[in-house]
Order: C-alpha cells, then sequence, then structure tokens
C-alpha cells in the first residue's frame, strides 16, 4: 500500500500541563488513514473527537506522540506553517457550515485559494467548477442567508475543496441537517471519495453515518477501541 | 486589497447607524480643518486683493493723542487748529522725503450723504474733497473729462469729478451729456451747485462683513471736489489736516520709512506739543496683524479639530473592537481555511481605514460646504485648498491604520479553536 496519508503514533494532548488540574483528553492515538479511503471516527461527546479533529486539522499541537500529515511532520511547526498547511492540505467541513456572512457562495468558495495567493481569474474558474461539482452553480451570486440548509453545507464542501487538499475532515457534516438533505450531503462525499479519489475523514457520533464508510474507529474516553470495516455504501451514491 | 475594501464597504452597509456615528468624529475634525482652511484662504486672499487696491504699500500719516508719561490718554484736550498738520509741513515734508515718495493723498469727507437731484432724477452722494495727489495716485479711474487743475484748488471753485453711478441716475448713464452741466446738491439745510468736469468709474469695496459689492440705484457714491472747496463748505478755516496718505516709491522699505516719517514729524513739529503726535502706519502691517489674529483663530480650531479627530480615532478603535468581537466566529473560519494572522490584520486595518475614509471624505464635503458658506457670509469667493484636502484624506486613512493596528492585531492572534467555539 502507499505511504499514510495521516500516521498518528502514540497522540496525547494534555491541557493545563504541569499544573494541579492538568488533564489529558487523549491517552495515545494511533491513526492511519491511506490515500482515498473513507474514514469515520465515532466517540461520544467528550470522548475527544474534537481534540483529535483539531489536531488532524493542524488546529491544535499534540503534547506528546508524533503525527505525519502528507509525509509532513506536524510536531514542530510554527504558527505561520500551521495556517499554510490547514490552506493547502485539509478542508474542513463544520456543521453549521461557517460560511462567512454577506459573501457571496462563489466569494466563499474562493477564500482559501485568495489566501493561498492565487490570482483573481484563476480563483474565479476554479471557484465555479467547484459549484458545479456540488450542484451549485446557480447559486454562485448567492449570500449564505439566501440559501438552505444543505445548500449551504455543499457550498462548503466546495470551499473545502478549493485547494484541493490532502484530506477532507468533517465535523458532524450533516449534523444541522435533516434526514433528506443529509442524504444528498453525504452522497457528494461518497462521489468525491469515489470519483476525485479524496481522502475523507468523517467525524461523528451517529453510527448509522459512520456504516456508510470503509473503515470505522470507535473514540472512547481518549483511546481507539475498536476498527471495523463499514456495510455497504448506499448504490445510488 | 480589493477584497478587504468591499468586505469593508459591506461590513459598513450591514451596521449603517453605527458606521455614520462612529465616522462622526473623524467628519467633524476634518469638516472643520478644510472649513476653516478655505473660509481662512477666501479671507487672506480677500485682503491681499484689497491691500493691492488701495495701494499695498501705502500708508497712513496722521495726528493723533499723546499718551504721558505713564501711557495715559488725556481725551479732555479738544484738537485745534494748532495741532493739525498745515501746508508748511506738508512742504517740508516733500522736500524731505520727496524722494521716497510718489504720491502725498488729502482728502476729506463731508460727515453725512448728500444728494444730487434734478426734477425727479436723483444720486445719493458723499463730498469728498481731495487734493492732485489722490488723482496722481490713480485711486479712482477716469473714465471722460479732466481732473481738477491748479486754479481748481487755488480758487476753491465748485467743480466735481462724479461717478459713473450718478450719470447712470441723472444723465441716462450719456457722460457727454453729463460734462459741463451744474449738478444741484443738496447738503442738510443749503444747496450747493457744481460744475461736473470729470466721470470716474464707481468700483464697490467688498473687503467688510455685510456690504455685498451690488450697486442700486440708491448706492452712496463719491462726488470729488477740490480738497479747498470741501473744506470751505464743511465750514473749517481750510489748509488744516487730520492726515494725510502716501504712496512710497518702489523699492521703498515701508517699515524704514514709517519710523523716519513719525521721527520727522516728532522733532520738527511736535517737539513741543505735549497732547498730540504724528504717526504713521504702514497699510500692509495692519493687514498682517489682521491675518495674525486669523491665524491664530485657524490654530484654536486646529487643536479642537485635532483633538476631535483623536476622539473619533478612539471610537473607530472601540468599534473595530466590538466588530471583531461579534465577528470571533468569522475570524476563526478564515483561520481554519488557511488565513495567516498578517491576512487577518490587514482585513480588519483596511476596514478601519475604510471607516476613516468615508468619513473623511464627508468630513471634506461637509468642511467645503461650510467654507463655501463662510466665504459667502464674507462676500468673498471660497478658495478650497487642495493640498489641504490631500492631506486630510491621507491624515484619515494614518488614523485608520493607527487606531485599527491594536484591534486588528488582536483579531490576529486569535486562536482559532476558541473563536470557531465562539457562540
Amino acid at each position: 500500500m502507499n505511504e499514510p496519508m495521516i500516521q498518528m503514533q502514540g497522540i496525547k494532548k494534555r491541557y493545563y500541563e504541569g499544573k494541579p488540574n492538568e488533564l489529558e483528553i487523549l491517552h495515545g492515538i494511533d491513526l492511519r488513514v491511506y490515500p482515498g479511503e473513507f474514514v469515520a471516527i465515532v466517540g461520544e461527546s467528550g470522548s475527544g473527537k474534537s481534540t483529535l479533529m483539531n489536531i488532524i486539522g493542524a488546529l491544535d499541537r499534540p503534547s506528546e506522540g508524533s503525527y505525519l500529515l502528507d509525509g509532513v511532520d506536524m510536531l514542530s511547526l510554527k504558527d505561520g506553517r500551521m495556517s499554510e498547511i490547514r490552506n493547502k492540505k485539509i478542508g474542513f467541513v463544520f456543521q453549521n457550515f461557517n460560511l462567512i456572512g454577506r459573501q457571496s457562495a462563489q466569494k466563499n468558495v474562493e477564500l482559501p485559494m485568495l489566501y493561498a495567493g492565487l490570482p483573481a481569474r484563476q480563483r474565479s474558474q476554479r471557484a465555479l467548477e467547484l459549484l458545479e461539482l456540488v450542484g451549485m452553480e446557480g447559486r454562485a451570486r448567492h449570500q449564505p442567508n439566501e440559501l438552505s440548509g444543505g445548500q449551504k453545507q455543499r457550498v462548503a464542501i466546495a470551499r473545502a475543496m478549493a485547494n484541493d487538499p490532502a484530506i477532507l475532515l468533517a465535523d458532524e457534516p450533516t449534523g444541522a441537517l435533516d434526514s433528506q438533505t443529509s442524504r444528498t450531503v453525504m452522497d457528494l462525499f461518497h462521489r468525491l471519495n469515489r470519483h476525485q479519489g479524496k481522502t475523507i475523514v468523517l467525524i461523528t457520533h451517529s453510527q448509522a453515518l459512520a456504516e456508510e464508510c470503509q473503515r470505522i474507529l470507535t473514540l472512547v474516553d481518549g483511546r481507539i477501541i475498536g476498527e471495523r470495516a463499514g456495510k455497504e455504501v448506499p448504490a445510488h451514491a | 486589497m480589493l477584497d478587504n475594501i468591499q468586505l469593508a464597504l459591506a461590513s459598513l452597509r450591514a451596521n449603517k447607524m453605527r458606521a455614520l456615528l462612529t465616522m462622526l468624529g473623524i467628519i467633524i475634525g476634518i469638516g472643520s480643518v478644510i472649513a476653516i482652511v478655505t473660509v481662512g484662504n477666501s479671507l487672506t486672499a480677500t485682503v491681499n486683493e484689497s491691500l493691492v487696491n488701495m495701494g499695498g504699500n501705502n500708508m497712513q500719516v496722521g495726528v493723533e493723542y499723546r499718551p504721558d508719561e505713564n501711557g495715559e490718554y488725556d481725551y479732555s484736550v479738544a484738537m485745534t487748529d494748532e495741532d493739525l498738520l498745515n501746508d508748511d509741513m506738508l512742504d517740508a515734508f516733500r522736500q524731505r522725503f520727496g524722494q521716497q515718495t510718489r504720491a502725498l493723498i488729502l482728502t476729506e469727507s463731508m460727515s453725512g450723504t448728500g444728494k444730487a437731484q434734478d426734477g425727479r432724477l436723483y444720486a445719493n452722494v458723499r463730498i469728498t474733497g481731495v487734493n492732485d495727489g489722490f488723482f496722481a495716485a490713480e485711486k479712482v479711474k477716469m473714465l471722460a473729462g479732466r481732473v481738477f487743475r491748479t486754479q481748481d484748488y487755488e480758487g476753491a471753485r465748485k467743480v466735481a469729478v462724479v461717478s459713473d453711478r450718478l450719470v447712470e441716475n441723472m444723465f441716462q448713464g450719456s457722460t457727454e451729456a453729463a460734462l459741463g452741466q451744474t449738478l444741484e446738491v443738496a447738503l442738510g439745510e443749503s444747496v450747493e451747485s457744481f460744475a461736473i468736469v470729470g466721470v470716474y468709474r464707481y468700483q464697490p469695496q467688498g473687503l467688510f462683513l455685510g456690504t455685498t459689492p451690488t450697486a442700486t440705484k440708491d448706492t452712496v457714491t463719491d462726488l470729488y471736489l477740490p480738497i479747498y472747496t470741501e473744506q470751505q463748505l464743511s465750514g473749517q478755516s481750510g489748509h488744516y489736516y487730520n492726515y494725510f496718505e502716501l504712496v512710497p516709491q518702489t523699492g521703498v522699505d515701508p517699515n524704514d520709512l514709517v519710523d523716519r516719517i513719525q521721527s520727522f514729524f516728532d522733532k520738527s513739529f511736535y517737539a513741543h506739543n505735549r497732547n498730540f503726535q504724528v504717526k504713521a502706519y504702514n497699510l500692509k502691517n495692519e493687514m498682517e496683524s489682521i491675518t495674525s489674529v486669523l491665524d491664530t483663530i485657524s490654530l484654536a480650531i486646529g487643536v479642537i479639530a485635532g483633538i476631535s479627530l483623536l476622539v473619533g480615532g478612539i471610537g473607530v478603535m472601540n468599534i473595530m473592537l466590538v466588530s471583531i468581537t461579534e465577528r470571533t466566529r468569522e475570524i476563526g473560519v478564515r483561520k481554519a481555511l488557511g488565513a495567516p494572522a498578517g491576512a487577518i490584520r490587514t482585513q480588519f486595518i483596511v476596514e478601519a481605514m475604510v471607516i476613516c475614509l468615508v468619513g473623511g471624505l464627508l468630513g471634506i464635503l461637509a468642511g467645503l460646504l461650510l467654507g463655501a458658506a463662510g466665504a459667502s457670509l464674507m462676500g468673498s469667493p471660497a478658495r478650497p485648498n487642495p493640498g489641504v484636502i490631500l492631506a486630510a484624506v491621507g491624515f484619515s486613512m494614518a488614523i485608520g491604520v493607527f487606531f485599527g493596528y491594536y484591534p486588528a492585531s488582536k483579531a490576529a492572534r486569535m486562536d482559532p479553536i476558541e473563536a470557531l467555539r465562539y457562540e
């Protein structure tokens, strides 16, 4: 098999280090995600899901362990380099979409490219392509408050894809959606995974959603206690 | 950069009222600076123009009260003919300062206005006696006829030089018809007749507040007589003068001349006069003191404007702090999408700059309107100063950078995880 996209070894995360109220959230996570995989990390709230996601997504640094993302050692990075990694290698999809208000769908999709320093013409062209990919080409000029939840999430996914990241990191992407639009969004992830070969890490507390993924990792109290294959992926995706 | 500006404008539009209130300090500050500079400029220009009209370097030499050792004035002593300037003094003066003098002007106006009348036609006049120096110095522009001759002065003849306004009123504007005509002028109780020998162009004086220079049918214009004729009419013994005006030769240092004239009269004629002395004034110096008063006012308003800008800047800083708190989540998202700290900082500095710039532009607009209004109140054209306007634009942007830097840095330093979690 190829080199893993994500390679974590003994990742620990402690807060208030060295103080009496020191708190260890992650107790040594080993995690490998290979290119083209669609992996779910399932855990109840308080299991350390968010902390793990922050570390995977280069928003936070682990206290201990080793983490290679697409071959980059993530442990010794300065803030500026962390921003760059988030920009180029991570595509975040949030539960509450987190589109920037008063900015059109297209401008939202262009944002990561803007920070990557792409010229305006290229940004706009790629943004329109991505919006087409998620079926939102007709809404490019709409502002977030003119879009439904499912539409917002599709724009957010287009935005996450902007700089062709190494992984899509989705945190409860259907948590704020009804079952029908949830389905659309999940189908979109499957399509990106299959046709674009995108590596996707889905973080969720929903077993049902996790079953759709190729591999399911269960996180309990800061430890990965189990790993198994998912069930069949919905055929129509 | 363009995106940042668009973003800033969008966020201004979203909070119009708040933005306007924030800008108020900047608007007032910049507006008052522009207004005062515009008014000041037009005033200075008007003063200078009038100076040129009046003969910029002309001096006034006149008799006035002399202070005693304690610097007190005794106004109970009446001025007699003995104390006034006379022909001997003027001759001596001419002898001494002939080299430096281009013209020596004597003018004397009768109090009150007279009325030239011919049936239903009339014109209001002020009777003013003048000497030959008055015409030599070209204090008026002659349109037709002649100025007074030596015989007119010496014989105290009843000849007059009248304005084109008077000719307009009484001779349907025909100077040919006016010349040689006898004009009846009612002066208080009596009526005097003068032969019109010349016509000059009436020039409205628009220097002071309220006298908008529009000549009407009732406008009072000067009717010039030989000075001795005027002195006779006003019942004076004649050949005594309160003051005279002096046109110096070009290249003469006016300040030096003022001193020398004063000491000349002091030593030669007024050494033993305890109550009166002769003082010489340079018109330009007097005007300069007016302008310096104006400068002081400008400075005071400038200080107020400065304080207003400072307060305005603090207001901008305050609103920027509010804005970044409100948009904590947005900042978190931007960071998650890979915005480096510098990009966040730039975004908010640009926003502060845009607020200040829009405020500055509104201020410039307000200042120009106010300045134009002020200038027209003084009866002079508004003169906006492009340099100051440009400086105002630059300065308001600088305020934006200065007061936007701290909030912007605060935004740039935010922890993305905390910011994303912010509700």
